[in-house]
């Protein structure tokens, strides 16, 4: 049956109405904020980790400096509410400003990745660290336009657009999970695509593709802005979710969160880093409000994930209810 | 940017010399951590991620016997030893098994561990700042004046036990039989086994030779500032920036690098104060580009 092929269109959007209409359903019967503020972060968060699991999970790349995106979204959408363009396009700014910031950390992602993808292994690792910690040095010393390790201060204006207000945490809520929902389906298309298994291919053997005629360097550099990009626009969601941007979102500890993540839910099932998040989310919400020893707690989970469990709960699931 | 502040200085000796100084405090403080980084990377072919975990051990141990004994030598040698020991452990128990393991899983499983030790070493000491328990009493004398310049004598005694370490090191690793099996074991263990060697030995060894240079690297640190949860971190960080300057698994190379960034870091605080860690990221991503294997590091 067409509808039930794993890159169905249709079938995929279906899901994504249903579940968006779910969770606004949840919305008004659990009126707890710290619940609806555990959901968006986890689709934020979510949207960091797969576009890191682009990297990670289809194409065997370990991208260290992953939070220079997010980052890089989240200083350019603030940086564009903060600036006087406001005024002038008024209540298509939050558009425009999440437009360009997707815009502008995809532009890096092309910069850094046509230098980076060069190197291999540890190599590539180093060199996307590098280049993070030179824009965390950056963001640092432009103290005049970043407000350096202060942040970005002062908040910015959120004008409403289309009857959406993003100051209501009810419209912030469902515009988030709409969003993430809108860009995951997009993503899932691309994964099954044949550029999809391409990056699968250049994983698996990178020698064959090669030998076949396939450009492996392009899938590479495409596979790098693509999920830089969706990098950059989960920041700019956190950037409105916080009203500001901070340097340590660009720092190398940033990094690692999507790391924990995709490690926690499984990298080779596509929605395993959305499940990571969920888990990391939890996690912190919960131990965090009993200790203040949260680092422990994480450093525990993670250890006995990856010596007991040797691959993420989501992954882990499948292979024994499912893919058997 | 302050060029001319630079300028300013390296046309003055008194500058020049004291900021030379001082940078090779930190290049020689910085050459103890990296080169155990460097040699666990090189031997073992872990990138140590806890590397700064423990380094922040040996200040926290070093510490703890200033307080108990008040004696400055005692408590460097027993906190740097104490992280040997940990090592050891830490190699035996969690190391070892993931030898074989992709890049992913060693940085999962170090960065575990660096999130417990920051953790475990705030139940046990607190969260405050441990202040330093000052320097001890053959140090408490004036400072050198070279040609106007001031050189506290700690740093000069810094410089010179890094020296000896780095001289040691060599020694061992170029002359002694146990640097050959290691040098064998770094670039052919296989081979090392069928001739009737134990590996495992040999990494354990290592790997506890590294954690005593990051214990020797921390204990040094407790006596000239403070204390502190996750202050292996940065250093963790430039570290990864010698290393991989230098080229990875290379003790020369890392020494040439410590230099470099130590250089880097105490003229740069001059020039560009606020971006003198951006500087060694910029380095760092330089060589990457233009000589991925380091500057001393063989092209596999």
């Amino acid at each position: 049956m067409p509808f039930l092929k794993k890159d169905n269109f249709q079938r995929d959007a279906l899901i994504g109405v249903f579940v968006w209409f779910f969770l606004i359903i949840f919305y008004h019967i659990f009126p707890y904020p710290g619940i609806h503020d555990i959901i968006q972060k986890v689709f934020i968060l979510g949207l960091f980790a797969m576009s890191l699991n682009i990297l990670i999970g289809y194409l065997g790349l370990i991208a260290f400096g992953h939070a220079a995106f997010f980052a890089t979204g989240a200083y350019t959408l603030g940086l564009f509410l903060q600036s006087n363009l406001v005024t002038n396009f008024g209540g298509f700014s939050i558009p425009i400003a999440m437009v360009l910031a997707v815009i502008v950390s995809s532009a890096l992602a092309t910069f850094i990745g046509i230098i980076c993808i060069r190197l291999k292994d540890i190599y590539f690792s180093f060199l996307t660290l590098a280049f993070q910690m030179l824009i965390y040095s950056i963001i640092l010393a432009l103290v005049d336009i970043t407000g350096g390790d202060q942040g970005l201060m002062g908040g910015f204006p959120k004008p409403p657009f289309l009857g959406i207000d993003l100051g209501n945490p009810f419209d912030f809520y469902a515009f988030t999970i709409f969003i993430s929902l809108i860009t995951i389906i997009m993503l899932r298309q691309l994964i099954e695509s044949p550029f999809g298994y391409g990056l699968r291919m250049i994983r698996d053997n990178s020698e064959r593709p090669a030998s076949l005629g396939f450009n492996n360097q392009r899938h590479k550099l495409i596979a790098f802005i693509i999920a830089g990009s969706i990098a950059g626009l989960a920041g700019s969601l956190q950037a409105l979710l916080d009203v500001g941007a901070y340097p340590e979102w660009a720092f190398w500890a940033k990094s690692a969160e999507p790391l924990f993540m995709i490690l926690l839910g499984g990298m080779h099932s596509f929605l395993g880093p959305l499940m990571g998040a969920l888990i990391f989310e939890v996690l912190n919400d919960f131990v965090t409000a009993n200790t203040r020893y949260y680092g422990l707690v994480l450093g525990l989970v993670i250890l006995s994930f990856v010596l007991g469990l040797r691959k993420g709960l989501l992954d882990w699931l499948l292979i024994k209810f499912y893919r058997k | 940017m302050e060029f001319f502040a630079l300028l300013d200085c390296i046309i003055s000796p008194a500058c020049l010399i004291s900021q030379t100084a001082g940078g090779l405090k930190i290049a020689m403080l910085l050459f103890l951590v990296a080169s155990g980084l460097t040699l666990v990377f090189g031997v073992l072919g872990v990138i140590n991620f806890a590397h700064g975990a423990l380094y922040m051990l040996g200040a926290y141990f070093s510490w703890q016997v200033m307080s108990i004994t008040g004696h400055f030598g005692l408590s460097v040698i027993l906190g740097a030893l104490g992280v040997g020991l940990f090592g050891l452990l830490f190699e035996r128990i969690l190391i070892s098994r993931i030898y074989n393991s992709d890049l992913l899983v060693q940085i999962l499983l170090c960065y575990s561990v660096v999130l417990i030790l920051d953790d475990l070493v705030m139940i046990i000491w607190g969260d405050e700042f441990l202040s330093s328990l000052g320097l001890p009493e053959i140090f408490q004398v004036p400072p050198l004046f070279i040609f106007d310049a001031i050189i506290p004598p700690f740093h000069i005694a810094i410089i010179t036990i890094s020296f000896i370490v780095a001289t040691f090191l060599w020694f061992i690793m170029a002359k002694t039989k146990f640097g050959r099996l290691v040098r064998a074991a770094a670039i052919n263990p296989k081979m090392l086994e069928a001739l009737g060697v134990n590996t495992n030995i040999i990494k354990a060894a290592v790997f506890m030779l590294g954690s005593f240079l990051a214990g020797l690297g921390g204990a040094l640190a407790a006596s000239l500032g403070s204390v502190v949860s996750g202050m292996g971190n940065s250093i963790l960080i430039e570290s990864f920036i010698v290393t991989v300057i230098g080229g990875m698994g290379s003790i020369s190379g890392a020494f040439l690098a410590s230099l470099i960034i130590g250089m880097a870091r105490s003229f740069g605080a001059i020039a560009m104060p606020l971006f003198t860690d951006g500087l060694m990221f910029l380095i760092m991503v330089l060589v990457l580009v233009l000589r991925p294997q380091g500057l001393m590091g063989n092209k596999k």
